[in-house]
């Protein structure tokens, strides 16, 4: 039973693939892209990944897919002149070759990789009693990779900036994107009214959970992003204004309280990073509720897009 | 470590504050930055820091060697002079509370520095693909800072063909992750051994890196992002920003898979490079513009950064090692970062005060700005090798390394490359020498200071020869320089104003004439005729089918050059 599943799952993410390459059109592209992604979900389930397979959902399917969605509407207007510059065969055969090639080695050096895989899963293990938390991926991106998962949530601040760079120099410090109207009565309305509450308990329990099961911050944070968008879409809030104080504050709060915690570790433990006997639970329940909000406005401010309208 | 998170937090700290407070905390952070890694300087090498206690492989170390330490050292260095130039570009405006370019570009150049010493330091593959990523997620945006649709165009080129890069240095530490199940430097350098799956991850990395570093053939984003950028931004991304990954492909060569690499691969990688020097050289004697000029000048002088590593090879042992060709790299690119950053910041001057930078419209500059184009005189000393610069030392450490190890062929592409060079700083400075009838008035004040922190970066390239020449004990410039070396120097620029004489494209009036004479109506038709196809070329490969292709195909030509081995 099981075998036949990851079969056919196998199957249909490579015709999804193959889907994506081939499909002339963005919008069916990126459609199948949002379908592919959640169908990875399942594969890393089946894997027994299930922290992977959050991740997957909720950033590579999910708010990848959102902005693709986004990306592919704008592009709707120059879709025929974007066709219109078809390479020729020689080209395309080349690409062909080159590609087919590369995916032939990929394939025979994952094929050669030892059995079973030479890993750190056992030394990790051994190791969790000394951070406290359960969930040995939290070990990992917390306590003996930290300065990973620190310099990441610096990398998405920067794809903001970069995001907000786009913004005309006469709008810049306003508000990002269109003011979006939705007819009260409408299912978007009414979605936007009914699902937040839902998806704040769901995001918030992902997070909560994340110290000893699967989940964490950047799940539990972009599902609260997609909530928030979710209002902002239906007109029922509005994206701030980019230049408030509160706003640059909370965006950069989680990264600070991390590297402030870091550095503590200087002078208690010895080193950046490392935790006091007996408070690295503590501490890192601390880094984590510091990078929540931090992180879910972030990717929400990232998909709500560039400032187009003044703050007034 | 205070080093790398320094400029994090200055980048953070500026974006909380905003406005008018960003570029104070960017100068401050610049200052106790250059501080911090002076003193770590000045401690001395060999420094291993565990972060969080942890011991690979399951946590991360941080390795201060001897290389990183000169590269912070440099960066640092050059991230104050552009810091110092850019006060006056980048100030808010009075009357406003922020504004958008210079928000943005005081935290970006902040976090590619904390990007750039990550990368020196870092003693992990995977933390080094976050440090390349932050890198690249910083120097995008400051292509397109000034906001019009064509910058916008060069700014998406550069970041998909650099994230492409990004996929294939990530493939490839998966892949050895898979075999010897650590990420750290060290514990792999001692566990690697050839096989098919270790040559393809060195394969896919090298390839990834050379993509980022916009190594000839795979340079279609670099001239128009960094001729687009503002003056500052082109310093940073020139200067700087293109070492990161550069560096990455020494760690990866000499430290992660020095008995993997094999004499074809390292000949390979030369080979690129000296497709860049040749290539590049004579495309940029042929710009129009100033700015694309100095461009293409990059994408040749990257082509020197990797002659060393067929000079490095130790064929006895059948391994790359350090040595003196290793040494002369990392001169060549301290020497390039000073020299380039300090060549851009000089057109970005002459820019702001004609208001355009066509190079057969730069008569009567010399007059007007005498310091800038001193800069870029000597700027342009240090980019051909000349003594005293630090390119110089550079050059006779690969003379020695080749002429020990019997690869002549490296000294003639040496050589070339300083002709080449010598031409078209010879062209931009006669053309900027020509004396007009009524002194140009500038367009807009030249800032003082902006000037003399060009001229700083670009006195820096050439005090680099001495500095390098006693810490190296070479002992080869004090009083040793010999009336051969005034002599050969000599022929270097008259062979340069020949060849800018027959190949360029707008001839000034003082020495135009006497190159017709000397060469004759066919000899300058033929120098044209290559001249143009090399832009062809040039144009062919920049084209996104041919550099995408390209990438694959560079990809296999690694695999079977190590396989080769």
């Amino acid at each position: 039973m099981s075998e036949a599943l990851n079969a056919g799952l196998a199957l249909f993410v490579l015709a999804l693939a193959a889907w994506m390459v081939v499909a002339r059109d963005t919008f069916a592209a990126v459609v199948g892209f949002v379908a592919y992604g959640l169908l990875l979900t399942l594969v890393w389930v089946q894997l027994h990944g299930v922290d992977v397979a959050l991740t997957e959902g909720a950033i590579g399917g999910g708010l990848t897919g959102a902005m693709l969605v986004a990306a592919a509407a704008r592009l709707r207007r120059t879709e025929a002149a974007a066709r219109a510059e078809r390479p020729g065969w020689p080209t395309r055969a080349a690409a062909a070759l080159l590609a087919g090639g590369v995916t032939a080695a990929l394939a025979v050096a994952v094929l050669a990789l030892p059995v079973p895989a030479p890993s750190l899963a056992p030394e990790t293990a051994a190791n969790m009693g000394a951070t406290g938390v359960g969930n040995p991926i939290t070990g990992v991106l917390l306590a003996f990779r930290a300065v990973d998962t620190l310099l990441e949530t610096t990398v998405v601040l920067l794809a903001l900036i970069g995001v907000w760079s786009l913004a005309p120099d006469r709008v810049w410090g306003g508000r990002p994107g269109p003011r979006h109207r939705a007819d009260p009565n409408e299912t978007l309305a009414y979605l936007a009214r009914v699902l937040p509450p839902i998806g704040l308990v769901v995001g918030v329990y992902i997070f909560w959970v994340g110290a000893d099961l699967p989940g964490g911050k950047f799940q539990g944070a972009s599902i609260i992003a997609a909530m928030w968008l979710l209002a902002v879409m239906a007109g029922l809030s509005d994206a701030p204004p980019i230049s408030r104080g509160w706003l640059r504050l909370a965006l950069v709060g989680g990264p600070l309280v991390f590297i402030a915690i870091g550095a503590a570790g200087v002078a208690t433990a010895g080193a950046f990073l490392a935790y006091p006997d007996g408070l690295a639970k503590l501490l890192i329940k601390a880094i984590e509720w510091a990078l929540l909000p931090s992180l879910a406005l972030t990717l929400a401010l990232i998909l709500a897009g560039v400032p187009e309208r003044p703050a007034r | 470590m205070a080093a790398v998170m320094a400029p994090f937090v200055g980048a953070l700290a500026a974006f909380a504050l905003g406005g008018r407070n960003a570029q104070r905390v960017a100068m401050l952070t610049i200052l106790a930055g250059l501080g911090i890694v002076a003193a770590a300087a000045h401690s001395g090498g060999g420094l291993v820091y565990l972060l969080g206690g942890w011991a690979p492989p399951l946590g991360i170390a941080l390795r201060a060697d001897g290389l990183a330490l000169a590269m912070m050292l440099a960066v640092a260095v050059v991230v104050l002079g552009i810091g110092v130039y850019a006060c006056a570009g980048f100030k808010t405006p009075p009357g406003e509370r922020e504004a958008r370019a210079p928000f943005v570009f005081w935290i970006l150049l902040l976090a590619i520095w904390g990007s750039l010493n990550l990368v020196f330091v870092s003693g992990d593959l995977f933390t080094l693909y976050v440090a390349l990523e932050l890198l690249t997620f910083a120097a995008v945006p400051l292509v397109a800072l000034d906001g019009s649709a064509e910058t916008l165009r060069s700014a998406l080129r550069y970041m998909l063909y650099a994230l492409a890069g990004s996929v294939f240095y990530l493939l490839g530490t998966m892949l050895t992750y898979g075999v010897y199940g650590t990420l750290d430097i060290t514990l792999l350098g001692a566990r690697v051994a050839a096989n098919p799956v270790t040559v393809t991850a060195v394969a896919l990395m090298t390839v990834g890196l050379l993509a980022k570093t916009a190594l000839f053939p795979l340079h279609l984003w670099l001239p128009p992002a960094h001729a687009g950028a503002p003056p500052a931004a082109s310093a940073v991304l020139s200067g700087l920003v293109i070492k990161g990954s550069w560096f990455l492909v020494i760690r990866v060569w000499f430290d992660v898979f020095p008995g993997v690499v094999t004499m074809p691969s390292a000949q390979l990688l030369a080979g690129l490079g000296a497709a860049a020097i040749i290539v590049a050289n004579v495309v940029a004697l042929r710009q129009e513009r100033l700015k694309l000029l100095v461009a293409y000048s990059t994408v040749a002088q990257i082509g020197y950064l990797f002659l060393m590593f067929p000079l490095a090879f130790d064929a006895g042992a059948a391994e790359i090692g350090r040595g003196g060709a290793l040494t002369g790299g990392l001169l060549q690119a301290i020497s390039h970062a000073t020299a380039k950053a300090a060549m851009f910041m000089a057109a970005g001057l002459a820019y702001g005060a004609l208001g355009h930078d066509r190079i057969a419209a730069l008569a009567g500059v010399a007059r007007a700005l005498p310091l800038t184009v001193l800069t870029f005189a000597l700027a342009g000393v240090a980019l051909m090798g000349l003594p005293p610069s630090g390119a110089y030392v550079a050059k006779k450490l690969f003379f020695d390394a080749a002429g020990s190890s019997g690869q002549w062929w490296w000294e003639l592409v040496l050589d070339t490359g300083g002709l080449l060079t010598a031409s078209y700083v010879v062209l931009v400075l006669a053309h900027a020498l020509v004396r007009t009838d009524a002194p140009i008035a500038p367009r807009k004040p030249v800032p003082r200071i902006a000037e003399l922190a060009a001229l700083a970066l670009a006195i820096a390239s050439l005090a680099l020869g001495f500095v390098a020449d006693g810490a190296l004990g070479l002992d080869a410039l004090w009083g040793k320089l010999t009336l051969s070396d005034l002599w050969s120097a000599v022929l270097v620029l008259a062979g340069g104003a020949a060849i800018a004489a027959a190949f360029a494209r707008d001839l000034p009036q003082i020495f135009g004439g006497a190159g017709r004479f000397a060469f004759g109506r066919p000899l300058r038709a033929a120098a044209v005729a290559v001249g143009g196809a090399f832009a062809g070329a040039d144009g062919i490969l920049r084209r996104w089918p041919v550099a995408s292709l390209a990438l694959l195909a560079a990809a296999f030509a690694f695999g079977a050059a190590l396989l080769a081995g």
